[in-house]
């Protein structure tokens, strides 16, 4: 991994960014520079900033954790790469979001396509009321894929990089609401891998989970960083140092210190990072 | 640590005597009952005086016959319980579609003027007196088509389901948890994808309840037919001619001076009834093998 400090990183190829906004061309190969990277990211609630001049770069195939207080911003944050906040209304922006090249705030933007290639799962597990198999089907669906073979191999394909294959594989045609918490959530996950997005957003994918089913969560996040980008929420600074490579910390809608997390849990460069990280705060 | 300790600690008294506090729970406690029971009172009444007075003249003939002629024993509503089912089945046909519609709409995009000037258009609806609704039937439908007919007793039942379909239906989508719709929009779903595929199903559930009320309080609606489907004494299953309901006949046979007619008035009462509990209950239990049942 040759991610550095957050000043570096922000700086990587402004040129191919210039070029892929053009082009629109999805990006170049692995760890051609940060898949996700906003610049002076600015939104509000109505009249709340809640993010303030966020500068950040997601280094493509790692986990980046976003950790932070209640209310920092590190949700907004995660819903602004998949553009989710345009369901809230009165959320104004300013600065820029580039996701693989593609300049996620511009008009032009077409939101699905968006989203289809930045998959996401939610704090609480939410599978639709139907069974499992609709569930994980239902982004391919979406797709246009009909073929009964190709969407159970898909399927198939799907709940196995969840890790939840061998536990549902004999009720799927069960309701997904049948099973647990936690088999829900990697449900949820499966159901986000199915449509082959490149990048995974978790917002505290595992903060409604039991301590087994959140190291499930945690090993799988591992396991997923070797094809996807993954960007995970989470409150839990010990999550964060466990499964992260890079960790960034947010207060106040600010992005206070982004570092390698080996480093940034044992020598932080601010203040107020160790004072959050030793517990004084938050 | 020089303080003495208390010789007796202080008993916890629990056992107080009957204080004004237990009376009054009491009291408001009773007062729940008793209105509950008044609530069902008038249903049980209603239903214990048509079984006594119905229960008699029920037989098959009763849903097999036509009405015989005055003074003449005997004979059924076969006719008016066909026309009851076509009456409403018209209704449904026309009122669902456009009042889920508008319900989902308003649920899902409801903001600005248009949306305040439906909903309160569907208040107002609903306020507006059956009998008049059936008299603007009269002129907006039987009028120019020259004679009243089924068709015009559809479009009046239409009307009056309208407003409960509309508002029960938005209501119920509004219930559909927010979750549901990023999960679906998160995955790249349009938005009329999210809405199609994964808000409505969700809330089918209650939106069948919702028809199913509107149905079944026009089911037993009897002043907007008067001046629309009439009513007839013969068979008619035809669109364009006027078509025999249960409740007219009813409001016919129970102000007629013949005995025998108010009994099958009863009667008739008795069937409209059951009719409207069979339906409700079938549509529900139909309900319950619905993929988007509410989790709860």
């Amino acid at each position: 991994m040759t991610v550095e400090t957050s000043p570096v990183i922000r700086t990587v190829l402004p040129g191919s960014r210039e070029a892929s906004a053009t082009g629109g061309a999805p990006p170049a190969g692995p760890a051609a520079g940060p898949v996700i990277e906003t610049r002076n990211f600015d939104l509000w609630y109505g009249a709340q900033h809640a993010l303030k001049s966020v500068s950040l770069g997601v280094p493509a195939r790692s986990v980046t954790a976003i950790i932070g207080p209640s209310g920092c911003g590190k949700s907004t944050l995660l819903r602004s790469f998949n553009r989710m906040n345009d369901l809230i209304a009165g959320v104004r922006t300013s600065g820029q979001v580039w996701v693989s090249g593609a300049d996620v705030l511009a008009p032009a933007t077409d939101v699905v396509a968006l989203r289809r290639r930045v998959g996401m799962v939610f704090q609480r597990p939410n599978p639709f009321p139907r069974s499992t198999f609709d569930n994980v089907a239902f982004g391919l669906r979406l797709l246009g894929i009909r073929d009964r073979g190709e969407l159970e191999a898909r399927v198939e394909q799907s709940l196995r990089r969840a890790a939840l294959w061998d536990e549902v594989r004999d009720r799927l045609g069960h309701s997904a609401l049948q099973l647990s918490g936690g088999q829900q959530q990697r449900m949820c996950i499966a159901r986000a891998l199915a449509v082959d997005p490149e990048i995974l957003l978790m917002d505290e994918p595992a903060s409604a989970l039991d301590p087994t089913a959140t190291a499930r969560i945690e090993e799988l996040a591992l396991d997923l960083k070797s094809r996807y980008t993954i960007v995970v929420v989470t409150h839990n600074m010990q999550q964060a140092a466990r499964i992260s490579d890079l960790t960034a910390f947010m207060l106040n809608g600010e992005l206070v210190e982004v570092g390698e997390t080996r480093s940034l849990f044992t020598r932080p460069r601010q203040k107020l990072t160790e004072e959050y990280i030793t517990g004084r705060f938050g | 640590m020089s303080r003495a300790r208390p010789e007796t600690p202080a008993r916890l008294e629990i056992r107080g005597p009957a204080s004004a506090r237990r009376l009054w729970n009491a009291g408001l406690l009773a007062s729940c009952w008793l209105a509950a029971a008044v609530v069902i009172l008038p249903l049980a009444l209603i239903v214990w005086h048509l079984l006594a007075r119905g229960l008699a003249g029920l037989n098959a003939d009763f849903f097999l016959r036509l009405p015989k002629p005055v003074g003449e024993p005997g004979g059924g509503m076969a006719n008016a319980i066909a026309g009851t089912l076509i009456l409403v089945g018209l209704g449904a046909l026309f009122a669902v579609p456009v009042g889920v519609g508008a319900g989902v709409w308003l649920a899902e995009y409801g903001r600005g003027r248009l949306a305040t000037v439906v909903r309160y258009t569907a208040d107002v609806l609903a306020g507006v007196p059956s009998i008049v609704v059936g008299v603007a039937v009269y002129g907006l439908v039987v009028l120019p088509m020259g004679r009243f007919s089924a068709l015009a007793g559809g479009v009046a039942l239409g009307i009056l389901m309208l407003p409960t379909i509309v508002r029960s239906t938005e209501e119920v989508v509004l219930l559909v948890p927010r979750s549901y719709r990023e999960a679906a929009l998160a995955l790249g779903a349009p938005r009329w994808r999210a809405i199609q595929d994964v808000v409505v199903p969700s809330a089918a559930a209650g939106i069948v309840t919702a028809a199913l009320l509107a149905v079944a309080r026009a089911a037993g609606e009897t002043a907007p037919l008067l001046f629309t489907a009439l009513g007839n004494r013969f068979w008619s299953a035809r669109l364009d001619q006027p078509i025999a309901s249960l409740p007219t006949m009813i409001y016919d046979y129970a102000k007629a001076p013949y005995e025998d007619w108010n009994r099958q008035a009863w009667t008739g009462a008795l069937v409209l009834l059951v009719l409207v509990t069979l339906l409700s209950a079938a549509l529900r239990l139909a309900l319950r093998r619905l993929p988007g049942r509410s989790p709860r």
